[in-house]
């Protein structure tokens, strides 16, 4: 599996990133580098192996629904960017 | 002695017994940050202020008899992926250069709670994302033994400034050897504890199946001291392990005539021959103290980093999602529409390698490449977690180096991603494995420190650390310090 | 346009936000209608470093409706990442669940033109909701709320068994009536606790292969989703009838204008990239944990719909109505343990009280009636104590105040006059000032008993026992 440059534009556009050309011919090249690499992976038949999300064998972790305090405004709004009302602004969503 | 080659316990004691107060230590250790940081480069923002007034309020609590706390007066730096209330934290990135955290990591919470002081936030890798800390978006952390040479990543400030006395310990974080290869680059002592034992709530997370926050120090004791304080089951954490936590200052007994350790062959090819002698000559003092080693082979170790490096970077991919500029971190300005707001803030706050992890982990896990990728890799990490299970089915704990070669020359590896995550090659399966490693110095190579890897069952750093303990005083490596 | 020339295809995922105290994955307040952004914390804003911490009602919620919509409950469940960018969600990632869901393959039985009809599910899971945005400066910016992000929701997913915009609506009815029963939601759709998005095709008739089907949104009612369907039905069917070619598309219903229009160039192609969520970990859903859920769930409406009709008599349409609200039916058995009379009490809810509900556009939470009131009523009406007449005003009085009747009755001096000698008085008064319907009833006319019956009802204030009353002017006038 080769990766080409539209799948790097494609990719990038899911990630929200912006790729300057130089960026895009150099990511190109080095995710094909990786992904050569990872070809590494398929000598191993992994058929009959399950995967492991977690190494700890951990089970219903839950917590009882108990209300917890919220934050002030002055905490919700501490490092926001723009804000207007008690609410977070940002551009207009339609375009 | 100076008042930095004192262990922690013996500091604590001075205290108690107002031998020293909170603010000399303190004190030293904004001399020492003034004397070598302009240097080294290991903090990102001193908390100097907030610690002076801390000391004096802990002073005022020891002359009424009040310390109670395991690490009281303890002068700590944390690494700058751990939130901390009121003290910026940047994680090494621009896009969160203004970040004013609103909320306290678990373990800040548990420093506070043992009476640490913090004096500072640790330079590191931006996002974790590296092993040279060259990816700091700020400035690059040297090493203290050359400061030409790389203090190894992403926790190379947290490694640097206590190799540099600058610190009387600090936290890191390991995702795939993050906490050991700094330490094994700047020879002090680094360990990983298993995954699950320390809360990852208010780490910023890189990679969350494989992050841990673990303690770096001059001595495997301290190392014991501090996990004491940060270790337990956090209700925050739905990862962490409701396990107890066991004493472990009385695990260093020194004792371990009949240990068994397995030392694996992948481990020892191709690491560079001075290392590999460390290490032999490190076998040999073990078994002097009467462990036995045998060799044995992890049969899928050379796949380690392929899966490691899809894994994470999809976790992580997922993770740094949430920086869009909509409630923090740095918004491009003049977005006129909320792709533009997204694409500016994400391309122009996030650097070129985290720019790269984000690339392959969106990769890995878009449609029609999941089974490929993401999935393998979880089957091969199954894989390579078995090859742990049936060493420990038959030994105590594994041994080999830390990292294949001792530090390298800054800028040697920055256009090569591949080489540098090779580097990687002996501490990332231990992390895919979830098992506890401590690193500690076992020599020097051309002046450059090299480090010992100990590896132990889940949740048995006592083990570990009993070994290192053992090992560490037989030999004054850990005595070492560089001329600065 | 011809619609019937094709055959119509529908699925419905259905969002129910489940009515816990708090958020799903943080100890947020989930109540409604609380100033923008004051039930939020690091965790629901998606601060750098936090985790969630599974809700355990939500997870019991969510099994309670998978098992009251007979859905399998699987032994192992889990939580998956739904990776989108948008500003109503924090971490730019929902928590949902991806192949191992609470439910699957559960069903449901509608009737439609008295037909029972049984429509599938394909699964249920449990996943968190978005925040709130609305849009200011002229469209220019938006403004965002996170106090609903966190909220737990269940996606309820049919199969694409639905035929017509009326089974939908008929569909629709049943899940929220079952949610009502299981006490798990409020599942209102004017407040978006229940939400519905629609697929839709056409085919020709006979055709097996599905046609080309349009995703439909934001519908805000069941009329909007009937409404949305049938422009839907119709507008397909026109482009088929061309010749021309349905294109696959999300499509918005616009209320007021009565059209669906292409959300075409606002969704890109999406890939959600799911994979398993590496801070939460696996739920085992063992038998004791379902055996108690189960012995939670009421009996549901159609076993109660069976039970009237067996245990009470009642039609199986007047059955059908009062079990598919649980509001209605609760109603209904409170009152028996005061009357026994079920048909009664069956034709006042029915008759009276939907009347009065439906013409006022009221629910029955809206009005103060209790079981007791009505049964009671009932009871009065049987001993005579009062007349039909009189329950009328009695009932709008209990819808009204809540008062029990007999304080009615007594507060207002409605007892029926039951008094034979009292009523003969006014009877003789009424014969003798009523000369000509005297003479017409006894020429034959024997309507003329009915005015003869008003005057003395009127002259009673409607308190007088109208059986003794006819039978005394029967016997005055004969004798």
């Amino acid at each position: 599996m080769s990766i080409q440059t539209k799948d790097v534009e494609h990719v990038a556009k899911l990630a929200r990133l912006h790729l300057t050309d130089d960026e895009r011919e150099m990511f190109t090249e080095q995710l094909n580098a990786i992904l050569q690499y990872a070809e590494k992976l398929n000598e191993l038949n992994t058929d009959d192996i399950a995967p492991t999300t977690h190494v700890l064998h951990l089970s219903n972790v839950m917590r009882e629904d108990e209300v917890k305090e919220s934050l002030p405004p002055e905490m919700v709004f501490r490092n926001a960017p723009d804000e207007e009302d008690g609410q977070f602004k940002v551009p207009a969503v339609l375009e | 002695m100076a008042l930095f080659d004192l262990r922690l316990q013996e500091i604590h004691n001075r205290l108690h017994n107002k031998e020293l107060s909170v603010s000399d230590l303190v004190g030293e250790a904004f001399a020492k940050i003034r004397e070598y940081d302009g240097k080294i480069g290991a903090y990102l923002t001193l908390n100097e202020e907030g610690a002076r007034a801390e000391a004096s309020r802990l002073d005022a609590k020891l002359a009424q008899g009040e310390a109670r706390g395991l690490l009281f007066g303890l002068p700590v730096g944390v690494k700058d992926n751990m939130v901390t209330e009121g003290l910026l934290t940047t994680c090494g990135s621009q896009f969160l250069k203004n970040y004013d955290p609103i909320y306290d990591a678990t373990v800040v919470t548990k420093l506070k709670e043992a009476e640490a002081v913090t004096i500072g936030k640790l330079n590191m890798d931006e996002f974790a994302m590296g092993g040279s800390n060259e990816n700091s978006s700020f400035h690059p952390v040297r090493n203290p033994w050359d400061v030409n040479r790389v203090p190894g990543g992403s926790s190379g400030g947290s490694a640097a400034a206590v190799a540099a006395g600058e610190a009387f310990f600090t936290l890191g974080s390991d995702t795939g050897g993050s906490i050991r290869q700094p330490a094994s680059y700047c020879g002090v002592v680094g360990l990983k504890p298993t995954y699950g034992r320390v809360s990852r709530f208010g780490l910023v997370a890189f990679a969350s199946s494989l992050d841990q926050i673990g303690p770096i120090t001059k001595n495997v004791e301290d190392a014991a001291y501090v996990l004491q304080a940060i270790a337990g089951h956090d209700p925050k954490d739905s990862t962490s392990a409701n396990v107890d936590v066991p004493d472990y200052l009385s695990a260093l007994t020194g004792d371990i005539a009949g240990l068994r350790i397995a030392v694996p062959k992948e481990y020892l090819d191709g690491v560079d021959p001075q290392v590999k002698a460390s290490v032999m000559e490190a076998l040999r003092v073990l078994e002097g103290l009467g462990a036995v080693w045998e060799e044995v082979s992890l049969p899928h170790t050379e796949y380690a980093v392929a899966a490691y490096y899809l894994l994470a970077s999809s976790e992580a991919s997922s993770n740094l999602s949430r920086f869009d500029g909509v409630r923090y971190g740095v918004r491009a300005d003049h977005a006129g529409s909320l792709l533009d707001l997204y694409y500016d803030s994400r391309s122009q706050g996030f650097g070129p390698e985290v720019k790269r992890r984000i690339m392959l982990g969106t990769y890995a896990l878009s449609s029609g490449y999941y089974d490929a990728y993401y999935l393998k890799a979880q089957k091969v990490r199954t894989l390579i977690k078995q090859d742990f299970d049936q060493t420990f089915a038959n030994y105590d704990v594994i041994i080999g180096p830390t990292a294949p070669t001792t530090a390298f020359p800054l800028g040697s590896q920055v256009d090569d991603p591949l080489t540098m995550y090779l580097n990687d090659i002996l501490t990332i399966p231990v992390s895919l494995a979830g098992v506890p490693a401590v690193s500690v110095p076992c020599g020097f190579a051309k002046g450059l420190p090299v480090g010992l890897q100990i590896i132990g069952k889940p949740f048995d750093e006592n083990t570990i650390l009993r070994v290192a303990h053992a090992f560490e005083a037989s030999t004054d490596h850990h005595k070492q310090r560089p001329a600065l | 346009m011809s619609t019937s020339k094709y055959e119509t295809v529908v699925g419905l995922e259905v969002h129910v936000e489940l009515h816990t105290k708090t958020k799903i994955f943080c100890g947020c307040s989930t109540e409604f209608g609380a100033p923008p952004n004051t039930h939020t914390c690091p965790v629901c804003l998606g601060h750098p470093g936090v985790l969630p911490v599974l809700n355990r009602q939500a997870v019991d919620y969510a099994m309670k409706a998978a098992m009251a919509l007979n859905c399998e409950i699987g032994d192992v469940s889990k939580f998956d990442r739904k990776n989108y960018f948008y500003p109503d969600s924090p971490k730019a990632y929902q928590i949902s669940q991806y192949d191992q869901p609470i439910g699957l393959n559960g069903y449901i039985d509608i009737e439609v033109d008295g037909k029972t009809k049984r429509i599938g599910i394909t699964r249920l899971h449990l996943e968190e909701d978005a925040g709130k945005l609305t849009h200011v400066d002229g469209g220019y910016a938006s403004l965002v709320d996170f106090n609903r992000v966190g909220t737990p929701l269940v996606e309820i997913v049919s199969e694409p068994d639905i035929s017509s915009p009326e089974e939908a609506r008929a569909y629709l009815e049943k899940l929220r009536a079952i949610m009502l029963y299981c006490d798990v939601s409020d599942v209102k759709m004017e407040e978006g606790s229940m939400r519905c998005d629609a697929n839709i095709s056409l085919r020709p008739h006979g055709q097996k292969e599905l046609g080309t089907r349009a995703e439909l949104k934001n519908m805000n009612s069941f009329r909007g989703v009937v409404r949305g369907l049938e422009y839907e039905q119709f507008r397909q069917a026109e482009i088929l009838d061309e010749g021309g070619e349905v294109v696959q598309e999300t499509r918005r219903w616009d209320e007021t204008q009565g059209k669906t229009f292409s959300m075409r160039g606002k969704e890109e192609a999406h890939d959600y990239r799911y994979f398993p969520d590496p801070d939460l970990v696996t739920l085992h859903i063992d038998q004791a944990w379902k055996d108690r859920i189960r012995a939670s769930i009421p009996e549901l409406p159609d076993a109660r719909k069976a039970r009237y009709t067996s245990e009470y008599g009642l039609p199986e349409y007047d059955a059908g109505v009062i079990t598919s609200s649980k509001a209605l039916a609760d109603l209904f058995e409170s009152s028996l343990a005061y009357t026994k009379d079920a048909k009664a009490v069956s034709n006042w809810i029915m008759g009276d009280l939907l009347g009065y509900l439906n013409s006022n556009s009221l629910e029955l939470s809206d009005v103060k009636l209790t079981g007791q009131g009505l049964g009671e009523m009932i009871g009065l009406l049987e001993k005579g104590t009062i007349s039909s007449k009189i329950a009328k005003t009695v009932f709008k009085e209990m819808l009204q105040s809540g008062k029990l009747p007999q304080q009615i009755v007594e507060e207002q001096g409605l007892v029926q006059i039951s008094d034979e000698g009292a009523i003969l008085a006014i009877v003789q008064e009424v014969v003798a000032n009523n000369p000509a319907s005297v003479e017409d009833y006894k020429a034959g006319k024997e309507k003329a008993i009915g005015f003869l019956v008003g005057q003395v009802m009127k002259q009673s204030k409607g308190k007088a026992n109208p059986g003794l009353v006819n039978k005394l002017l029967v016997d005055v006038l004969k004798g």
